[in-house]
């Protein structure tokens, strides 16, 4: 019977131990997010919403990321890296089919990745395929792909959702019928509301637990909440609004999981534009704010304060929010020196996301307090994207820089935030040819250190990946590594 | 609905000010404007504490001795904001208004007593304006310019200006034929003096009760627009922004969403009385309706 | 008569033609790219180049305005640039929310305030007019969108009865389908039920007051029946007429009740779409919503004109 309808006969109260009976052989999940995707290629799109639906679900790689950002096999079953990293051979699994019954080989392989590497190619990570020279179909079940220099992280690339592959068969048709070769196949899409997927009879591996799993677009955070708490969504991956975490967890019905994610926060500075080129203004701007204040106000305590551009669960990573302490008196001392004691005005540009709104007005007033006058200007991604990121035309941002391992940007030439340093462009280099895991630790280290030291952008915290999901649903992942909702391994718990 | 009634010099009335007087919803309205017009005013020179001042260790209180309404997910005291808040609703309803009534009001007159092509003209523009959903407008403008309370209130005075030349246009047109105007044309006036000393002085009070109600509709509008993050922006508060912040936290600080929205119904409700009251005050024939 | 109609449709045309230039120039000064957006921050320049000329994009701005509204013609509005479908059929999609709610919030609200209008009316000065136009002034200035998040609050979040939002979708059976829609209908149509009573009133009111009204009551009919046998159905010309207008204020409202529950019609629709920079969606359905307001209008100006021939002469 429908459930509002029960709800409605049996009322509020009954409800919640009678609907515990009723779900009891439940097979599938609907699974809440907060963005639709514009379409459903991974190969064609920069957009999260998308590998939140059809990474591992519906398409594979070569290698593939688990929860804890390790590289696993995937339609690789195996590899061989040549002496000099030049060389990657690839060995394919046999037996594996597309949802659309055509079969896997090495072509498939090489078409996917010829077509990324293409002049038309409309891939928003072409740069994972640059570096490739060559790629050959030794035989159905062997790739070698021959790399012009050696890229340290090319397996790890290999696992991204833009290095799906596809059958030239339906790669047309990928952005609104995707056929891939994951444990789920696509059913449909109802645009505006969902899209359904259902498990897939013919895949190769361990076939998924759930018969089929609905993706729920809930862009609200208020209907969020309500689509969580009524049930009409079983698990929230990614839930929107920090602030009704307690209530969730208080709820005995939901578990509630924070996790980690890639994304560093950072209030981003112009480095390029004074007077945010002066160093001092910098360390000004870093010690008059205070992350934990940021913490509890935008995210309403979830969090974790960083002091550099990387992620605290790293191994290589440094504490380093010491070096910066809320201190005010400090900030102003700073601004002294720099000469500009006696404040300017800034304008502060935010991206339309919720933690960048909100942190946004709490570090307006903080930077009030030591007399720099922030002008908030809010702005859509577009906007965002045109005129700051590859504009320049910015003072200050607030922005979460969620791919993994990115703390590269820094060295990259004309990166919207200007920082510009020699010294640690050689850090980059070095990390590139650098294979001993201590050596890449140390360099990691200094390089954290260094952008620190140069205060160059105000480093506020670690977005949390907050998930909520009903506490017999089970299988789903705590971290995000990498943006994806993996549910081949999610099942109902009796 | 509403039409113009000239007055003539011997409508047999009591003062205006005396039916006033006696009239309630008249009276209502005026309490509440003149309330909000001090809440508005006083904002200006003292509120409980500073809105820009974000105290974060005090977020979400609820309403105490020390914040009579409560605190909001930043620790800003939501009494302080609501005062401020009625200082912007007002303050864009003011200009928007003034906007339509500059604009619009001269063009109905001058449509009024011209006719022809600038008639024409003037109904084809503001079918064009009617045509397009505000909010829509509101949307194009806002990604154009950038969301703010400027262009909200473009985008608010943008749809007064055809209302208030329909209005103005409507009334002046009948006038034009009456006999106090034709004794007018006959003795040389010509048309423009006639519409400043015989057309304005007679659609004056119909603006007035107009510019009332519009004014409550830009109060509504400014609310709306800033609530779905269109018109002023942080940290400047505003009622409509206020609700929008409190829509996720409804489950653990519901006053959060309570007084924004009766500040805004309390505005509304007043000047809507305070309009409808104009306008038997002003107009005593309609009076034989209430 | 047929002159009549054909200068209001050509005013009309113009209109949507006007209307359609403005809209295409407005959005031609948008800061921001869609395919820059689709591609993200790793983007290369030639990535983001390939995608606008899979896109077109890199035609000249008046032959994109020229194919776009010859389209028109052919119901043909284009392929959304980031859902990759056409737009028609994005379109089409949505109305289904849209409309049903919006055709909803109408009948709700004339079910609510023509008989409280009436009884009003009936009661004229007394209790029943009094605190029935009480409650109007109140509705009036209620926004919908509190008005909203109230009953979200109160039937969603504690009672647990109705969903908070989205939409169940009609294939999920009609009873899920209108559970969705009923907390959005409810918050679109109570102040338009004000708005409506009130005009009901006066409408009744200025019946009431004519001539043959008056003979009726001196031939010895009750309030009642004189109020039913002659005024409702008079007063409903002017409230027709107001009905039609509010068309355009409903559309708007839909807009932002689809917001707050975050339903997946036409408002929510524009919304994306302008924030995606998905702007042959966004053009496309200003245009739509443009055309159904002066259709509307039109309509009503028909009728009037059939009323009172008087109209189809001019003005002057």
């Amino acid at each position: 019977m429908d459930r509002h309808l029960r709800a409605l006969v049996l009322g509020a109260a009954l409800a919640t131990g009678l609907v515990g009976s009723a779900v009891a052989a439940k097979t599938t999940a609907t699974i809440g997010m907060r963005l639709e995707p514009p379409h459903l290629d991974p190969t064609a799109g920069a957009a999260a919403a998308i590998d939140e639906i059809v990474y591992q679900n519906i398409f594979e790689g070569l290698t593939q990321i688990d929860e804890s950002g390790q590289v696993q096999p995937d339609l690789a079953e195996s590899w061989t890296i040549s002496e000099d990293g030049l060389t990657y051979t690839f060995k394919l699994r046999d037996g594996v089919t597309f949802h659309d019954g055509t079969s896997f080989d090495a072509e498939d392989v090489k078409f996917s990745f010829e077509r990324a590497k293409a002049e038309d190619s409309t891939n928003a990570q072409k740069r994972i395929f640059e570096p490739i020279e060559s790629i050959t179909a030794v035989d159905p079940t062997t790739v070698e792909i021959k790399l012009s220099r050696p890229a340290g992280s090319f397996l790890f690339d290999l696992g991204w959702g833009d290095a799906v592959i596809v059958a030239p068969e339906s790669a047309d048709t990928n952005k609104t019928d995707p056929v891939g070769t994951g444990a789920f196949k696509f059913d449909r899409w109802v645009k505006g509301d969902r899209v359904e997927i259902s498990s897939f009879d013919d895949y190769w591996g361990t076939s998924a637990k759930l018969t089929g799993a609905t993706f729920k677009f809930i862009g609200d955070p208020a209907a969020a909440l309500a689509a969580v708490l009524a049930g009409d969504v079983d698990a929230f991956p990614n839930f929107p609004a920090t602030e009704n975490l307690p209530q969730l967890e208080a709820d005995p019905r939901f578990d509630v999981v924070v996790g980690t994610t890639e994304g560093e926060t950072i209030l981003a500075l112009n480095n390029k534009r004074p007077p945010f080129d002066n160093k001092k203004v910098r360390q000004a701007i870093s010690h008059a704010i205070d992350r934990q204040a940021v913490i509890d106000g935008a995210m309403f305590g979830y969090g974790t304060p960083i002091g550099s551009h990387f992620a605290p669960h790293n191994p290589a990573y440094v504490d380093l929010t010491g070096l910066y302490a809320y201190d005010p008196a400090k900030a102003k001392a700073l601004l002294d020196e720099a000469g500009d004691g006696d404040g300017f005005k800034a304008t502060l540009k935010l991206p339309p996301t919720t933690y960048a709104r909100r942190s946004g007005e709490i570090i307006a007033s903080e930077l009030g307090k030591i007399g720099i006058e922030v002008e908030i200007i809010p702005v859509e991604w577009a906007q965002w994207l045109e005129e700051v990121f590859r504009g320049g035309d910015f003072d200050m941002t607030i922005v979460s820089h969620t791919e993994p391992l990115d703390i590269d940007i820094y060295a990259r030439d004309d990166y919207y935030f200007g920082y510009d340093n020699p010294e640690f462009d050689a850090i980059i280099e070095k990390l590139q040819s650098e294979a001993d895991t201590d050596a890449r630790n140390a360099l990691y280290e200094q390089a954290q250190r260094m952008i620190a030291e140069d205060a160059v952008n105000a480093f506020l915290f670690q977005l949390p990946k907050a998930g909520v999901w009903d506490k017999n649903l089970k299988g789903l992942w705590a971290n995000a590594p990498i943006q994806a909702n993996d549910l081949t391994d999610a099942s109902w718990q009796q | 609905m509403s039409e113009a009634r000239p007055r003539s010099a011997h409508a047999g009335r009591r003062s205006v000010f005396a039916r006033a007087l006696a009239h309630p919803s008249f009276l209502i309205g005026v309490s509440i404007a003149a309330l909000l017009l001090a809440a508005a005013l006083l904002s200006l020179v003292w509120t409980p504490y500073s809105v820009a001042e974000v105290v974060v260790s005090d977020r979400l209180q609820p309403p105490t001795l020390a914040h009579w309404l409560g605190t909001d997910a930043f620790g800003r005291d939501v009494f302080s904001m609501i005062l401020v808040g009625t200082r912007n609703s007002l303050g864009v309803a003011v200009i928007a208004v003034a906007i339509g009534i500059g604009i619009g009001v001269p063009l109905g007159l001058a449509s009024a007593a011209e006719g022809g092509l600038l008639d024409d003209v003037l109904m084809r523009g503001s079918d064009l304006v009617f045509a397009f959903p505000a909010l829509v407008t509101a949307v194009m403008i806002t990604a154009i310019f950038g969301p703010g309370a400027v262009n909200a209130i473009i985008a608010i005075g943008i749809f007064n200006i055809p209302v208030f030349a329909r209005v103005t246009r409507g009334a002046a047109r009948g006038l034009w034929s009456r006999e106090f105007v034709l004794a007018a044309r006959v003795a040389g006036k010509t048309p423009a003096r006639i519409t400043v000393e015989h057309i304005l002085p007679n659609v004056a009070s119909l603006i007035v009760v107009q510019g009332t109600i519009q004014f409550a509709l830009a109060i509504l509008a400014e609310a709306g627009l800033s609530y779905v993050g269109l018109g002023t922006q942080p940290p400047a508060p505003s009622w409509g922004k206020m609700l929008n912040d409190a829509q996720t936290l409804t489950a653990i600080a519901p006053w959060l969403a309570l007084t924004p929205g009766l500040a805004i119904v309390f505005a509304v409700l007043g000047f809507n009385l305070l309009g409808d009251g104009l306008r038997d005050v002003l107009d005593p024939r309609l009076e034989r309706r209430r | 008569m047929l002159t009549f109609v054909a200068r209001k449709l050509g005013g009309l045309i113009a209109t949507l033609v006007v209307a359609s230039v403005v809209i295409f120039a407005v959005l031609e000064v948008l800061p921001g790219d869609p395919a820059s957006l689709m591609l993200g921050v790793n983007a290369q320049p030639d990535t983001i180049a390939a995608l606008r000329s899979e896109l077109g994009l890199d035609q000249p701005a008046a032959a994109r305005y020229l194919s776009w509204v010859g389209g028109f013609f052919v119901g043909d509005f284009g392929i959304s640039y980031t859902y990759r479908v056409p737009v028609a059929e994005l379109i089409a999609d949505r109305a289904m929310v849209s409309l049903p709610l919006a055709l909803m919030a109408l009948i709700l609200s004339t079910a609510i305030a023509l008989p409280l209008g009436t009884l009003a009316a009936a009661g004229h000065n007394r209790w029943p007019d009094v605190s029935i136009m009480s409650f109007a002034q109140l509705g009036v200035a209620v926004p919908n969108f509190w008005f909203g998040i109230l009953l979200v609050y109160l039937f969603a979040v504690t009672l647990r009865w109705l969903p908070a939002g989205g939409f169940a979708g009609w294939d999920a059976g009609l009873g899920p389908a209108f559970a969705s829609l009923a907390l959005p209908a409810i918050a679109l149509a109570l102040p338009q039920a004000a708005i409506l009573a009130r005009v009901m009133r006066s409408a009744l009111l200025d019946v009431l007051h004519e001539d043959y009204i008056r003979t009726a009551r001196a031939k010895g009919l009750t309030a009642g029946s004189t109020i039913w046998r002659h005024g409702v159905r008079n007063a409903l010309i002017p409230v027709l007429t107001i009905l039609g207008l509010q068309f355009a204020f409903l559309i708007a409202g839909t807009i932002i009740i689809e917001n707050v529950f975050y339903l997946p019609g036409l408002g929510r629709l524009i919304f994306q779409a302008v924030a995606q920079r998905d702007l042959i969606v966004v053009q496309s359905l200003v245009v739509l919503l443009v055309a159904s307001v002066v259709t509307v209008n039109f309509l009503v100006d028909l009728a009037y004109a059939w009323v009172d021939p008087r109209l189809r002469h001019g003005r002057r």
